[in-house]
C-alpha cells in the first residue's frame, strides 16, 4: 500500500487541542462521568444562519474539518470521508422524545433531518460546496479507522489525490445516562469518563511541503484474545516490514475496564522496552476516541516529544519515527494504526 | 395582544434556534421571511407545527400560510381570531 501523507491534524476534544501551539499542555482531569468537549467560538467557522440548526457533533465536525483544510492549505478535497459511532444522537434524542411527548403528533422536520449519521459529512460538503465522494462509516469503535482505510484505498488506487477524513461523536443528553448506568453494573466497568470530539485530517497521495508524517498501515479485526494479540500485532508489523523493536511509541486505548488485559499483555511482552502511552483519561471513551489517539500519534512525530500526561512508563526515545496505535472496545473492533515520519 | 406577540417572539427564537436574537431584536412588523429574519421553508414547517400544537390552528392552504406569516403583528392577529386553545 502506498503511504498516505498527513498534511494537517485537528482535534476538538475535552482538552484544549484546537490551539495549534498547545500539545497537551495544562490538561484537564475529570472527576465526573463525562468529559465534554471544549467548544471553540463557532462564529469563526460558521455563519449564524448556517449554524443555527446544527447540533454539537455537526458544529464540531464542520469547524474541525475547515481548520484541517486551512492548515493543509487545501481549498477543496477530492473526497470527504467521515466515521461516527453514534451519529447525531442529540437530534435523534430530540426527535424521538418529541414523538413520545406529543403522542406521535406535531413532529417538526429539523431534528429528524439532522439526526442521520451522515449529517456531519453532508454539512461539511455543503459548507465547502464539495460535490466529490462523500461517505460516512458507522462501525462502532472502528468507525474512524474504517473511514481512514477507505481514504487509504482511494489514494492507493489513484481515485483521489487529497482526502479530508475524520471522526465525530457527541455525548447527547439522555442515552449517555443509560450507557453509564449499564456500564456501572459491569464487574469491571470503564474507568475513564465518557467523552465526545471531532478530529479531522487532510491526507494526500503525494508529499507536500506541509506533510509532516504518513499513515503506513492500518488493520481492523473484530476479535482477539490475550493469547493471540501478540501474534496479530507481529504479523501486522511484518506486513509493514517492521518488528516490535522498531516501534518508538505505542499508544494504547486503555479505559480501565476488564479488556485492558489485552493492552497489558503487550505492555508486559513485546512492548516492554517501548514508550507506552494512553489517552482516554484525557478525551474520554467514545466510539471515535481513537481519532484522538491518531491525532496524538501525528503530533508526536511532528513535535518529536511526548507530553508526560500520556506516559505509562518512563522509557523515552531520542527520536520518534514509528508510532503504533492499538485500540479496541470491550474486546471487539480492534485496530492497529501505524504512523511514520516522512 | 402584546403578551401574545411577546410569547410568539420567544417561541420563534426558541423553535428556530435564532441564538443571536432576543425578543427586543424582533419588531412587530419585521418580515419573518426574505429580508427580515431570513427564515426559510423548513422554518415555515416549524411555524405551522407550532400553530397547531400551541393554538389548535391547522393551516392546510399554502396561500393562507404566506399571508399569515408576514410578521409577528399579522400572525398574532390571525391567532387571536382563529385559536381553538
Amino acid at each position: 500500500m502506498k503511504p498516505c501523507y498527513i498534511n494537517s491534524a485537528v482535534s476538538i476534544s475535552a482538552q484544549d487541542t484546537l490551539n495549534d501551539s498547545n500539545f497537551l499542555e495544562n490538561t484537564i482531569s475529570f472527576e465526573g462521568k463525562l468529559a465534554e468537549a471544549i467548544h471553540p467560538n463557532y462564529k469563526k467557522f460558521l455563519s449564524p444562519i448556517a449554524s443555527r440548526r446544527m447540533a454539537t457533533a455537526v458544529k464540531m465536525g464542520v469547524a474541525a474539518a475547515k481548520k484541517a483544510l486551512e492548515l493543509a492549505k487545501l481549498e477543496m478535497p477530492d473526497a470527504i470521508i467521515t466515521g461516527t459511532g453514534i451519529g447525531c444522537i442529540e437530534d435523534s434524542e430530540k426527535f424521538l422524545n418529541a414523538i413520545l411527548d406529543n403522542d406521535e403528533e406535531f413532529l417538526t422536520p429539523t431534528s429528524f433531518i439532522q439526526s442521520t449519521h451522515n449529517t456531519v459529512g453532508a454539512q461539511i460538503a455543503l459548507t465547502l460546496k464539495c460535490k466529490g465522494y462523500n461517505v460516512t462509516y458507522v462501525q462502532g469503535a472502528a468507525s474512524f479507522e474504517s473511514a481512514v482505510i477507505d481514504a487509504q484505498l482511494m489514494l492507493h488506487e489513484n481515485e483521489a489525490n487529497t482526502i479530508l477524513v475524520g471522526g465525530t461523536d457527541e455525548l447527547g443528553k439522555f442515552l449517555i445516562n443509560d450507557i453509564i448506568f449499564a456500564e456501572e453494573a459491569e464487574e469491571h466497568p470503564i474507568q475513564t469518563p465518557f467523552g465526545e470530539g471531532a478530529h479531522f485530517f487532510s491526507l494526500s497521495s503525494y508529499k507536500q511541503t506541509n506533510s509532516f508524517c504518513a499513515l503506513k498501515g492500518l488493520k481492523i479485526f473484530n476479535k482477539a484474545r490475550t493469547d493471540t494479540i501478540e501474534t496479530k500485532i507481529k504479523a501486522f508489523l511484518k506486513e509493514n516490514y517492521l518488528v516490535p523493536e522498531d516501534i518508538d511509541a505505542v499508544i494504547l486505548g486503555k479505559n480501565g475496564d476488564a479488556f485492558d488485559v489485552l493492552y497489558q499483555t503487550l505492555q508486559d511482552s513485546i512492548f516492554r522496552d517501548t514508550p507506552q502511552l494512553h489517552y482516554k483519561h484525557l478525551c474520554g471513551e467514545f466510539f471515535t476516541a481513537s481519532a484522538f489517539g491518531f491525532w496524538i500519534a501525528t503530533n508526536i512525530i511532528k513535535q518529536q516529544q511526548i507530553p508526560d500526561v500520556l506516559t505509562l512508563n518512563s522509557i523515552a526515545k531520542s527520536s520518534y519515527k514509528n508510532v503504533l496505535l492499538y485500540n479496541q472496545l470491550k474486546g471487539q473492533q480492534h485496530s492497529f494504526t501505524l504512523v511514520t515520519s516522512c | 395582544m402584546d403578551a401574545l406577540k411577546k410569547e410568539l417572539k420567544e417561541s420563534i427564537i426558541e423553535q428556530l434556534n435564532l441564538e443571536d436574537f432576543s425578543v427586543d431584536d424582533i419588531a412587530d412588523d419585521d418580515a419573518l421571511f426574505g429580508d427580515g429574519l431570513g427564515l426559510d421553508s423548513i422554518d415555515a414547517l416549524e411555524l405551522i407545527v407550532m400553530l397547531d400544537k400551541d393554538y389548535g390552528i391547522k393551516l392546510t392552504d399554502p396561500n393562507e400560510g404566506k399571508a399569515v406569516f408576514v410578521s409577528v403583528e399579522v400572525l398574532a392577529k390571525y391567532i387571536t381570531d382563529n385559536r381553538t386553545k
